[in-house]
């Protein structure tokens, strides 16, 4: 009793280390913390001249601590506070009803469904392209270049001049985001796959040329399964590729929804606690695109036999 | 020059129509259902029991490799019967795995011509005349071992009940019943092999083409699959052409042994393997045997293939 009764604090301590759960989240939870230690130090450091300023110019006598509570709670801080970013996100998310202009959650639906739409029509122009560049030689030494090429420009020249142009073509709203956002998403695309289509084994298509097979069992016994590996880590890439695209396309349009326009608002107006907290909302949104994309390739993982 | 001449013709091959005798029972599992091919659903007249399964006359192949011209074939001429096992031995880069490929049409030859199955290369190809085994099982790693077996039916277009019948019963015939829903990676390496041969066979083509299917497996292993393909050859009397390094291996397995020496590939010898059918491992340490091993081995020397 007494032995076990001494042993106990030894044996607690080394057990919770041994945790699964605090072996798994302890080394991400240290880095969160230590990047929400710097945050403040930060926060403090960057609004004490505006906190001085203000308070100089009041002439109100202040403390040391009067100043760093003033540099965590100020209303147009040059880096908020987390706790402040933390409360305006939650406010707008759970303060509004989802339909209220104010309400992230309404902004956010607005990014998520171009983004959505952009990553569609973005993978299957990628996966298209792939399978032309991988069937002709031809194709690959025309098509490859300017798939590279399209890359090299930057997106925020490039966004205004869809904008007006399909804007022109009576093209609003949703669908030239969309555009905006497959055109940068389809290039990881059709880079994993133009690799995944050429990933067989010779002695693999050796083998179904001895069963003389069609080309179009070749594709779609051999060639589409080798490839799905390649596939899902260049749609984990897209997708968070083809969120950024949808943000970039707001900015330009003077869209009056979506996270890229609250971004634009709070910019204008000096608000920075709204930009950060759109920020984070996009940061939430593309973490659960990614989640849901890990999450198809682990199921579709789980069928085609993936060894765990 | 007389070396290469055609000897499977000659009386003194009284193996062939001895085995024809033998195997009558057990024909039966295995040798009934034929493909739904035309060509296949001729029925073969009893009376032609030295038809030709391989019939090679003068094929040289010539490669273009950028450090110029190989000769990886050179006035090759070998006559196989149905119901032979002949084996190809010879060092690296004697052309033993190139005669494999040209009779299975996954090389062309630069001259010469090519009988197989009495048909040419490309016809026997389309017609699934043969199964290839390669040094690797190139089993699709994403499909069930069931799944592995039945790809070349898909691919052939039987029916499922057809595929799921045969699926059974040739992981019977390679001893692994129970193993259907097992993806590869869960096998070893000799039942990865099996397998693959499993594959081959699933198809009944009369010519079975292995290149050192054993090739890459422990000595142990090796020793038994040989004793399996012996008795899997004993019961569906396929026509096997096999590839191998090893004289054991090639004196155990061979009705007869066909010695192959570089540059250019050629033929130097073709040795009779006429000791009795039923032999088992302990059958290599017989005076026969170590004769024509002795006489392969002879037959290497002179082929300057040890002067590496």
């Amino acid at each position: 009793m007494t032995n076990s009764a001494l042993a106990f604090p030894v044996s607690g301590a080394d057990s919770l280390r041994r945790h699964p759960l605090v072996a798994r989240y302890a080394p991400v939870a240290t880095i969160v913390l230590a990047l929400i230690a710097i945050w403040y130090v930060a926060t403090v450091l960057m609004n004490l001249a505006l906190v001085r300023d203000g308070f100089e110019r009041e002439e109100t006598p202040y403390t040391v601590s009067d100043l760093i509570e003033g540099t965590m709670s100020a209303e147009r801080p040059l880096l908020p506070a987390p706790h402040q970013v933390v409360a305006a996100f939650t406010d707008s998310v759970f303060g509004y009803p989802p339909t209220a202009p104010r309400s992230l959650v309404y902004h956010s639906a607005v990014t998520l469904s171009a983004t959505l739409l952009g990553f569609a029509l973005g993978a299957l122009l990628g996966v298209a392209l792939a399978l032309m560049i991988v069937h002709s030689r031809v194709l690959e030494r025309s098509l490859l270049p300017w798939i590279i090429c399209s890359q090299m420009v930057p997106i925020l020249a490039l966004a205004p001049i869809f904008i007006v142009v399909l804007g022109a073509i009576g093209l609003h709203g949703l669908l030239p985001k969309s555009i905006i956002s497959a055109y940068l998403c389809f290039f990881p695309i059709t880079i994993g796959m133009v690799k995944g289509f050429t990933a067989p084994d010779p002695m693999q298509l050796d083998l179904m040329r001895t069963w003389s097979a069609t080309p179009r069992q070749v594709s779609s016994k051999l060639r589409w399964p080798s490839a799905v590996p390649y596939l899902f880590a260049s749609l984990k890439v897209a997708i968070s590729i083809s969120l950024i695209g949808a943000i970039v396309a707001e900015l330009p349009t003077g869209a009056e929804a979506g996270i890229g326009a609250r971004l634009l608002a709070g910019s204008y107006y000096g608000q920075t606690v709204q930009i950060w907290s759109a920020l984070l909302a996009s940061a939430v949104l593309a973490s659960g695109l990614i989640a849901l994309v890990g999450l198809s390739e682990r199921i579709v993982g789980r069928q085609m036999g993936t060894r765990p | 020059m007389a070396l290469q001449m055609p000897n499977s013709l000659k009386p003194e091959t009284p193996d062939v129509t001895l085995r024809r005798d033998d195997r009558g029972p057990f024909l039966t599992p295995v040798g009934r259902v034929r493909m739904s091919n035309a060509a296949d659903a001729k029925p073969q007249p009893a009376s032609m029991p030295q038809r030709l399964a391989v019939d090679v006359r003068n094929v040289s192949l010539t490669f273009e490799t950028s450090d110029g011209k190989v000769d990886a074939l050179s006035n090759v001429s070998l006559e196989v019967a149905e119901g032979e096992f002949v084996s190809f031995i010879g060092p690296s880069g004697c052309g033993k795995t190139t005669m494999l490929r040209v009779v299975a049409d996954l090389q062309q030859p630069t001259s010469g011509t090519l009988l197989v199955n009495g048909v040419s290369a490309e016809q026997a190809r389309l017609e699934r005349g043969y199964g290839y085994v390669f040094q690797a099982p190139a089993l699709f790693p994403w499909r069930t071992i069931e799944n592995n077996i039945k790809l070349p039916l898909e691919v052939m277009g039987f029916s499922d009940s057809e595929q799921r019948e045969r699926a059974a019963r040739y992981l019977a015939l390679v001893n692994l019943t129970g193993f259907e829903r097992k993806f590869p990676w869960q096998l070893s390496g000799g039942m990865q092999q099996r397998v693959s041969i499993a594959r081959a066979l699933s198809f009944d083509p009369a010519l079975l083409l292995m290149d050192e299917p054993f090739g890459a497996l422990d000595e142990i292993v090796r020793d038994h699959l040989n004793e399996q393909l012996l008795q899997l050859w004993d019961k569906t009397g396929k026509t096997v052409l096999f590839v191998t390094h090893s004289i054991p291996e090639a004196v155990f397995l061979s009705t007869r042994i066909v010695v192959m020496s570089p540059r250019p590939g050629r033929i130097i010898d073709i040795i009779d393997c006429d000791f009795p059918r039923d032999r088992s491992l302990e059958t290599r340490e017989t005076p026969e045997f170590l004769k024509i091993a002795q006489r392969v081995r002879t037959g290497l020397r002179a082929g300057h293939s040890y002067d590496e």
